[in-house]
């Protein structure tokens, strides 16, 4: 594995399939009365918020204390940050801490990327911006392998021959680019169903195929994992209105029946009720919601033993 | 130790035990634990990956048709609690699996296959005790090649091998490795 986690692309089948294998055996752990590992005693984890998040950052504050690492947070808000300071200096300040591991959430793209470049520590991209999002895209994996091939057996198999839907606003989703790669990596089919305006210009290039029609797609999806429309991020006009959104995309119960009986619905959250969601979709027992909660401490326990747990890597590579 | 610090064991190097030899140190190690627990009672088998496992289950049939008792297996994997795993880059975990009634108030009998410095040792006491409170813990290994870091020893040994430190001791089993043997082997020969 390379020393940062930045881009699902920097995952090989192997690594993921380490990751996916490491979160089945530390799954098990969350069952025990002591939940705590001795694994990073002494390392320092910092998690450098400068976009609000509640799920990501208590969840990699979770995984890292688990494995008895020291947590040190730090979010942008009535920080140095408000008074001008510069990401550079702000990890240097980090890193003159001593800072092991920095976890980063940033509005802009490509700053896990910078960052990567000036601190001495691993660097674990937590959403950068509208470019990716890997342990969401890990536990999402990790998620579907659990639920579709099961605990037993599933051992260093990855996910092929499984059709995984993904549906929404993925010209702003972080969440849909890093799945697009890691999902094809492990050997499922990625299709993107959108309309037309919520896609990127370059999704030709992409690992994956396209529709505009969500009503065929869902007969012949394992899958179905749907995107939050990300109004904060829209500054233009992408479609008439929520309610011919809701009608041509969203997720309710009609649409559901016309899924085959094992597949899944899973939603990265936070979800927006009756907009890309119905209720009664996300509260049903097909729905891996809060699944994805609890796999997601524990992907991000996988991430930082394997990242943090072995030899310390010479400083000079990359 | 070594073993499971190399997957793919080598098969060459000079055999110390035959599969019949190992069959009859398992058979003489079950004797000993049934007498020692005074018949077996509340024992459990607790492997460590990867050849402790299988070990284990094995010391458990052979309890089970000696006195038509059935002894609870398992598996427990020390990786997170190892005290070397700054020196090697970040290893695979093996799987901890308990038997449905735990180990609280049991006699914990660890089963290994080689002891040598005794690291993986202390690592799966730490470990147990994360697990639960076992009324005693022992110690069973098919190998013990001396050299320990740590003051501890086995309670059931199958064969005491002086080895020198520079010599690798590889045991193979045939749930793993598809034969029963132990093969000492020289550092400067191995991969």
């Amino acid at each position: 594995m390379k020393r940062h986690l930045i881009s699902a692309a920097d995952l090989s089948r192997g690594d993921a399939l380490l990751i996916l294998d490491t979160t089945e055996e530390l799954a098990r752990i969350a069952d025990r009365p002591i939940k705590k590992l001795p694994t990073l005693r002494g390392r320092t984890v910092v998690n450098l918020f400068f976009e609000d998040s509640t799920r990501t950052r208590i969840s990699f504050e979770a995984a890292a204390k688990r494995l008895s690492a020291d947590v040190i947070n730090f979010s942008a808000k009535g920080s140095s940050v408000a008074k001008g300071e510069s990401l550079k200096d702000t990890a240097l300040t980090l890193e003159a801490m001593g800072a092991d591991a920095v976890v980063i959430r940033h509005s802009a793209s490509g700053a896990a990327h910078r960052l990567s470049g000036w601190v001495q520590g691993s660097v674990v991209n937590a959403g950068d911006g509208t470019h990716e999002h890997p342990t969401q895209a890990l536990l999402d994996a990790f998620t579907i392998r659990h639920r579709l091939k099961g605990s037993q057996g599933s051992q260093g198999s990855g996910l092929d021959g499984l059709r995984v839907t993904i549906v929404g606003d993925v010209l702003h989703s972080r969440v849909a680019r890093s799945n697009v790669l890691l999902l094809s990596t492990l050997g499922a089919e990625v299709t993107l169903t959108a309309p037309p305006t919520l896609l990127p210009l370059a999704v030709d290039t992409w690992p994956c195929s396209v529709s505009y029609d969500l009503d065929s797609e869902l007969p012949k999806s394992d899958v179905v994992m749907m995107l939050r429309v990300q109004q904060e991020r829209m500054s233009a006009a992408y479609f008439p209105s929520v309610r011919e959104y809701r009608r041509r995309y969203g997720l309710d119960a009609t649409r559901m029946a016309r899924l085959p009986d094992h597949a899944i619905v899973m939603h990265p959250g936070p979800m927006n009720r009756g907009v890309e969601i119905a209720a009664e979709v996300a509260d049903s027992p097909r729905s891996t919601i809060v699944e994805q909660v609890a796999n997601g401490v524990t992907t991000r326990m996988a991430v930082l033993y394997l990242l943090l747990g072995g030899t310390e890597f010479p400083a000079v590579t990359s | 130790m070594c073993a499971a610090s190399h997957p793919v064991a080598r098969r060459d190097g000079l055999a110390v035990l035959d599969a019949e030899e190992i069959r009859r140190a398992l058979t003489r190690i079950a004797h000993e634990i049934l007498e020692r627990t005074h018949g077996g009672d509340g024992v459990v088998l607790l492997g460590i990956p990867t050849r402790g496992v299988p070990l284990a289950r094995r010391l458990a049939a052979q309890i089970g048709e000696f006195e038509r008792l059935e002894v609870p297996c398992g598996s427990l994997d020390v990786t997170m609690h190892r005290d070397d795993l700054r020196l090697h880059p970040a290893r695979a975990l093996g799987r901890t699996e308990l038997p449905p009634a735990g180990v609280d108030g049991k006699t914990v009998v660890l089963v290994d296959d080689v002891l040598y410095s005794g690291r993986t040792v202390r690592a799966a006491l730490d470990a147990l005790n994360d697990l639960g409170r076992p009324r005693a813990v022992q110690l069973a290994v098919l190998v013990d090649r001396g050299h320990r870091e740590l003051p501890i020893r086995a309670d059931y040994v199958g064969k005491n091998l002086p080895t020198s430190q520079r010599e690798l001791v590889h045991v193979l089993l045939t749930e793993v490795d598809a034969q029963d043997a132990v093969v000492i082997s020289d550092t400067g020969g191995a991969a």
